[in-house]
């Protein structure tokens, strides 16, 4: 017994070893710097996307990948301002997507990026519980005082685009609740606590079956539009620098634009 | 017998632990200077952010002003509800006997390690519209989603643990033997509770008290996601001071340091109070 211990015990470490060896091969695999069979390295494209458009810029980065073998597309998202002050602090990014025009004209100001190029935009909806039981049609039915509404803070973009609409169809809203972001008016309408919320049209598209869309014709007050550019970053090779525009005019491709209607953004 | 030696005995100590210092070991020293400093850092960090030349009016706006007294407000309301609930449940658990006593004391102590948002989740299944209880509760035209009520519950939820579990373990210290004396004296059980059993847990009620209110007063998930968040009805100090970072996070800073300022000044009160107390 006490002859066999020591004999495990340095077993043990090699076997650590040889497991963290094969990690670090498998990381530098899925990173895409280790050389392929003709020689080329695998070039990553590092692309920053606004957290609204998570579901689109994956399919449009899984797509991209396909017509480009040799490039990974890694995707990094978060909300506009997290990256926004990512980038301004030097984060590699080679292309990057907000939700709003403030954001990215940051960017611009410092000169980090090339020239935005508006890919998408974004309205205010009613969302309402499945069934619509409050039977909301029109934003002049949220002034009920016997509804519960639930809007964004006027503190965050949301609730700004939301005091847009409001005032634009001269109305007042007495909500009882101002969430903190978009999700959280959400989540108060798919637990049916809410009678309704105003929320993105692509939020509505994103919650499926948990919720019902009522569109109204004041949403035009407030149009958000997504902004996508190159970044120009210390340390980028040319051969990086070509692609990132790659990505940018795969985004306002015909195939990029199906892909962000199908999720309920509409063309810019 | 004073209730500091009765607690000693009851712990089966060999001496009163006052009379002789026991030696303190050297290492320990350097640990808790580090925890000290982790504490104690942070809060100084975030004092050299602060705006001073624009801070009373930072800390004195109209939705700050709201959101202290709604906070105040509520956190008292929640150990008020604590304590009358907390109390008879930390009796029960401690005195009481009965089958499946572990198991409850288990469950009760669940809101402790909990997410508070997922104590939000809870809450609004049992209190929502569409809760267990909600339902009937809607019929009765009572609705507590989006109302202070629902503040209260959330704060109370994440606090009452905090209370019964301070003061189970001051009855447990405690032990039985008085009750038994007062009991064959002829007092009867509430008697016992109001003149003996309560007077002796007194400095664990009371830390146990301090810190559901202090729980109470810095409650955040439960409360965003149980009770929405609206000026003066719903958004307390935390609330106020998440949204604030948004858009202004000078008077976030300055908000968070009046909400440290609160809960330093009640901790430091009950304290001196309570030690006095204990001494007595």
């Amino acid at each position: 017994m006490t002859a066999a211990l020591p004999r495990r015990t340095t077993r043990a470490p090699a076997a650590l070893l040889v497991a963290a060896s094969a990690v670090v091969a498998l990381t530098a695999c899925s990173t895409g710097t280790v050389a392929t069979s003709d020689g080329e390295e695998d070039t990553t494209l590092t692309v920053f996307a606004a957290a609204s458009l998570t579901e689109a810029f994956d399919e449009i980065a899984a797509d991209f990948e396909a017509d480009h073998p040799d490039v990974d597309v890694a995707l990094s998202l978060a909300g506009s301002s997290s990256l926004v002050a990512q980038i301004q602090q030097g984060a590699p990014a080679d292309v990057v997507a907000t939700a709003d025009r403030a954001t990215m004209d940051a960017l611009v100001a410092d000169d980090l990026v090339g020239t935005p190029q508006t890919f998408a935009t974004n309205t205010l909806e009613i969302a309402v519980p499945p069934g619509n039981p409050a039977d909301v049609s029109a934003l002049t039915d949220l002034t009920d005082p016997d509804l519960n509404v639930v809007v964004c803070a006027p503190e965050v973009p949301c609730g700004a685009a939301t005091t847009a609409v409001v005032d634009r169809a001269g109305l007042t809203l007495q909500p009882v609740s101002e969430e903190q972001s978009v999700t959280d008016v959400l989540g108060k309408v798919t637990a049916g606590e809410a009678d309704a919320g105003l929320v993105y049209v692509t939020d509505v598209a994103r919650a499926g079956d948990r919720v019902e869309g009522v569109a109204f014709d004041e949403s035009d007050a407030a149009v958000n539009t997504y902004p996508v550019a190159t970044v120009d970053r210390a340390g980028q090779s040319p051969d990086q620098a070509d692609l990132a525009q790659q990505f940018v005019d795969a985004v306002l491709s015909d195939d990029g634009q199906a892909v962000l209607a199908d999720l309920g953004f509409a063309a810019p | 017998m004073t209730p500091t030696s009765e607690r000693a005995s009851a712990a089966r100590a060999a001496r009163d632990p006052a009379e002789v210092p026991a030696g303190l070991p050297r290492w320990a020293y350097a640990p808790a200077v580090v925890g000290g400093l982790f504490v104690v850092v942070p809060l100084i960090a975030m004092g050299t952010r602060v705006d001073w030349s624009n801070y009373g009016a930072l800390v004195t706006s109209e939705s700050a002003r709201a959101a202290l007294a709604l906070s105040l407000q509520t956190a008292a309301a929640s150990t008020l509800l604590c304590l009358v609930l907390g109390i008879p449940m930390a009796l029960v658990l401690a005195r009481g006997r009965f089958p499946g006593q572990g198991l409850l004391r288990s469950l009760v102590l669940v809101p402790l390690v909990l997410p508070p948002v997922v104590g939000g989740v809870a809450l609004l299944s049992t209190f929502g519209r569409r809760g267990l209880l909600g339902e009937s509760m809607e019929v009765l035209g009572l609705q507590i989603a989006f109302s202070t009520t629902a503040v209260v519950l959330a704060q109370s939820f994440v606090a009452l643990p905090f209370l019964v579990v301070s003061l189970e373990g001051a009855l447990r210290t405690a032990g039985e033997r008085y009750d038994v004396v007062a009991a064959s004296l002829g007092a009867s059980p509430t008697t016992v509770l109001r003149r003996v059993t309560l007077p002796l847990v007194w400095p664990g009620l009371l830390s146990g008290t301090v810190l559901a209110f202090a729980r109470a007063l810095g409650e955040f998930g439960a409360t965003i996601t149980f009770a929405g968040s609206l000026q003066g009805v719903t958004r307390t100090l935390p609330l106020e001071v998440y949204l604030q970072r948004e858009t202004d996070p000078d008077a976030a800073v300055a908000l968070s340091l009046l909400l440290v300022a609160v809960a330093v000044v009640v901790i430091a009160a009950t304290h001196r109070r309570g030690a006095g107390g204990a001494v007595r």
